[in-house]
């Protein structure tokens, strides 16, 4: 079966060993050292491995589609923002009558905006299968209805990304509304529990971050079955040139859009797993500004490489935290200078640069590439 | 002591005025009569005096009447000397002489005794003044006194508005006191042949009187009113179509400035410039830097922003090609990141070297302010220049793109780059010359934006989406296509905004650029023949 193939493949055994490594290194020093000793890994930093794990199977997502179809999405910030508040309205609708004006369903910030009942899109949310359930259909939804309308009309390169940052852009701009009815500038925060475990206590933090460590697991494994599978070949081959493809007899869009949706899919996912361990969800998570930075771990990493979209998703993040924390203005120019010295400098990324892989050395040269010269 | 030592002062500079102020006594003796009756005169007569200022024809009457109606007309007990209080709060009031002019310091008020004004003879003054000013002999003055009687006519000035209609050689002010008297005969005494005069004005409160007439009992008058409200009606939403279309076309002059650079970057060169928001900033701040440099004299310094917002994008564009998008030629997406790197880079070192917060910009006075097109409708001035501006820059374009020899390097390195070269062309000599332009517009447009929207860092990224979406949809090579589709862009988001608010018409905006690249892929105006197929 195509889902099975992969954990035979010798580089997934690979990555899939050092992540349950990680994670279970990660689980010991948490729990079986004291506080106070040295190599003790506190819940803040569980936590904040967590949050990278989230990133990376974004940035695992991203290079789906980036990596193995040559669509270059600016806008997947948008469906992580989606699954990520659809978790939220979860979350949100576990809060009960705990909030601060103890209304049983209404949110705190609707019944500051003196609404009189849940709008219609807010039910079913207090029930986890629903909200599970939209976590990947409030994404998929929105990349299927995007991705038909633009791969019908073979909307690709730079197009494309153009389109899908002005995608992301206007919901940014929709969901800043009030009227919205997803809590506007500040978004959806205050959670208390999941699924019954409070959110507040560490097990449930080191649960959230097992749990993402093994979604992220299974999404590589789903990517890794992808594109080795027939499918995988037909959308290199989309990437590599599109018209080539189409004049063989294959139906460009439908695979463009398959492999788009799952792609959107797992960004839900990583959104909904995002949201509580941060605790919070707003519109920033829909800002281009975003949706480019996941593109920068890709393109870090290693492009079409999957395990490149994780180290590099990782690198950055990390850099971020020690950076931001230690001289907040030279972010942008060390996230800017990335850009420039990755692109031109660096275009197979880390795990070109590393482990020199035979077959991504092909997608440097592709058709599509001189075409565009012209 | 305080005190003493006022009353002392200011008998000191009395004292010291005296002789002037007996010269300008005897040149006035005319003037002071008459202040001094209308201060010595009792209640009743004063009305009578008042009524002799008016119509002495001196200049300075109405500075009089009106300083008298607001309690500032006043007279110095010592000297007898008029006064008019230009400051009275505190215990010691400025003054001016009311017969020179010329300012006479500070008075203790208890020096002072100020000429007695009661409410009643305060409503004939207003109806004095502006007649004063219906006769004054500048006409501007005389118009704007008149548009100021509209709604303002009470049954006194009635009477007198006929004969003064009749005196009145300028055409737009008999207009204007025309309708004036007619609000009022309409409101007060429901006037049919009055009502036929408003039909068509856009005064406010000539629509007010109307709809107070359409309220009334007489069945004629109703009807005439209500037609003469339609009639109202029909113009003002012509004039309000007026308005969006200009709104419209002034975002749309903006949004095809700040595209146009791009047109030549990612239209002719196909190079995906993210960073041309931030050219678009560095022109801005050019201006603003300017103005610094050229303190209080802020229009020679929007001018000679100008060209100095061209020449520092244009030459921030030839680095930026130079140091990272020639290396990446052909590989757009590549481009497209690294360029957004840079625009990173130059937001943080604005943010860095000026500063986080938004900077002024100083508008000079001729272009502040606006042109009144009629009662409805008036266009500001700043727009009206963008718009101008923008309309300037592209025609500038569209000479060098088709008329020079730059134009005919750049057309023919797109269309055929090895064929150019081998035709002795130096390609990339033309790259960049081309990206320069295009960087130079691109500061042109931040000089432009400086003048209607904040200076800021973050003022690139707002224009970055919009920009490509206008190249995008008006046709990704055509100078007309982004000409167009700027325009069109920006009307289409200002008939929205009524309708549903400012945020969700740009979202409606965007959606439609979607939709329509469904049915036009490559744009208003797609590029033809063989450079199309890339």
């Amino acid at each position: 079966m195509w889902l099975t193939r992969p954990l035979a493949e010798r580089s997934t055994r690979t990555f899939l060993g050092v992540l349950f490594a990680a994670l279970a290194v990660v689980t010991v020093l948490h729990l079986a050292l004291p506080q106070d000793n040295a190599l003790h890994v506190s819940a803040y930093t569980v936590t904040l491995l967590g949050k990278y794990l989230c990133y990376a199977l974004l940035a695992v997502a991203v290079d789906l589609v980036w990596g193995y179809l040559g669509i270059l999405s600016l806008g997947h910030g948008a469906f992580f923002a989606l699954g990520g508040y659809a978790m939220g309205m979860y979350l949100m609708r576990q809060i009960g009558d705990r909030g601060t004006y103890g209304d049983p369903v209404l949110p705190d910030f609707m019944v500051f905006l003196n609404w009189q009942e849940l709008p219609w899109y807010w039910l079913g949310f207090d029930m986890a299968w629903f909200a599970f359930a939209m976590v990947l259909l409030a994404p998929g939804l929105l990349a299927l209805v995007f991705g038909f309308l633009a791969f019908r009309s073979r909307v690709t390169g730079v197009y494309l990304s153009i389109i899908t940052q002005a995608l992301t852009f206007a919901l940014m701009l929709a969901f800043f509304r009030n009227e919205m009815g997803f809590g506007g500038n500040n978004g959806l925060t205050d959670f208390r529990d999941l699924l019954g475990f409070n959110l507040r206590t560490d097990a449930t933090r080191l649960g959230l971050f097992l749990a993402t460590g093994v979604a992220l697991a299974i999404g590589y494994v789903i990517c890794r079955g992808i594109v080795t599978s027939k499918l995988g070949r037909v959308s290199v081959a989309c990437r590599d040139a599109e018209a080539r493809t189409r004049f063989l007899g294959y139906r460009v869009e439908r695979v463009q859009l398959f492999v788009f949706v799952i792609s959107a899919m797992l960004a839900g996912v990583a959104g909904a797993l995002y949201v509580p361990q941060v605790g919070i969800i707003n519109p920033s998570e829909f800002s281009p500004l975003f949706s480019i930075e996941i593109v920068v771990w890709v393109a870090l990493g290693g492009r079409a490489t999957l395990y490149g979209a994780v180290i590099g998703a990782v690198l950055v993040n990390y850099a971020k935290t020690v950076l931001t924390g230690v001289m907040p203005d030279a972010w942008l120019f060390a996230l800017g200078g990335l850009f420039v010295l990755v692109t031109v400098f660096l275009p197979k990324g880390i795990a070109g640069l590393v482990f020199k892989p035979k077959k991504v050395a092909a997608s440097a040269h592709n058709p599509d590439s001189q075409e565009a010269t012209k | 002591m305080g005190v003493i030592r006022l009353l002392s002062q200011s008998l000191l500079v009395c004292s010291l005025l005296w002789p002037g102020f007996a010269q300008a006594q005897v040149e006035d003796t005319e003037a002071q009569q008459l202040l001094t009756a209308l201060a010595d005169s009792s209640f009743a007569d004063k009305q009578a005096v008042v009524n002799r200022i008016a119509s002495s024809g001196d200049e300075r009457a109405r500075g009089w009447l009106e300083s008298f109606a607001s309690n500032k007309l006043a007279r110095i007990e010592a000297s007898g000397q008029f006064i008019i209080v230009t400051d009275n709060r505190g215990r010691d009031w400025t003054v001016q002489s009311a017969l020179t002019g010329e300012n006479l310091g500070e008075f203790s008020r208890r020096d002072i005794d100020t000429v007695r004004v009661n409410n009643a003879l305060r409503g004939e003054l207003e109806d004095i003044l502006s007649v004063i000013d219906l006769k004054s002999p500048d006409q501007s003055s005389r118009l704007s006194a008149a548009r100021a009687l509209k709604g303002s006519v009470d049954k006194a000035l009635a009477e007198r508005v006929p004969g003064l209609i009749d005196t009145e050689q300028s055409e737009p002010v008999r207009a204007a006191l025309t309708e004036a008297l007619a609000i009022y005969r309409v409101a007060e005494q429901g006037d049919l042949a009055a009502v036929e005069t408003l039909s068509g004005s856009l005064n406010l409160q000539a629509r007010a009187a109307l709809q107070q007439a359409m309220r009334g009992d007489d069945p004629a008058l109703v009807a005439a009113a209500t037609k003469a409200m339609d009639s109202i009606e029909q113009k003002l939403t012509l004039n309000r179509a007026a308005e969006t279309l200009y709104f419209g076309l002034s975002l749309g002059s903006v949004l095809v400035l700040a595209a146009i650079g791009l047109a030549i970057t990612f239209g002719v060169m196909g190079v995906i410039n993210m960073a041309h928001g931030e050219l678009i900033m560095l022109g801005a701040y050019t201006t603003w830097g300017m103005q610094q440099l050229l303190p209080g004299q802020p229009g020679l310094a929007l001018i000679l922003s100008i060209p100095a917002g061209f020449l520092v994008a244009a030459l921030a564009g030839v680095v930026i090609e130079r140091t990272v998008i020639q290396y990446l030629k052909g590989r757009p997406l590549e481009t497209l990141l690294a360029t957004f790197g840079v625009s990173l880079i130059l937001q943080q070192l604005v943010r860095t070297v000026v500063s986080p917060l938004n900077r002024t910009v100083i508008t000079p006075e001729w272009m502040s302010g606006s042109v009144m097109i009629n009662e409805a409708l008036s266009l500001t001035l700043n727009r009206l220049y963008v718009i101008g501006f923008a309309l300037v820059v592209f025609a500038g374009l569209m000479l060098i793109m088709r008329k020079t020899r730059l134009g005919l390097d750049v057309r023919a390195v797109t269309q055929n780059r090895t064929m150019a070269r081998s035709m002795g062309i130096k390609a990339t000599r033309v790259d960049i010359l081309t990206f320069a332009l295009g960087s130079g517009v691109a500061g042109l447009a931040g000089v432009a934006l400086s003048q209607i929207t904040n200076v800021g860092p973050n003022l690139g990224q707002s224009y970055i989406i919009d920009s490509f979406m206008v190249v995008v949809f008006g046709g990704v090579g055509s100078l007309w296509g982004t000409l167009l589709a700027g325009l069109t862009l920006g009307t289409i988001n200002q008939l929205l905004e009524p309708w549903v608010g400012a945020v969700l018409a740009k979202i409606l905006v965007l959606v439609m650029i979607i939709l329509f690249i469904q049915k036009r892929p490559r744009g208003l105006f797609p590029q033809k023949g063989r450079a199309a197929e890339g």
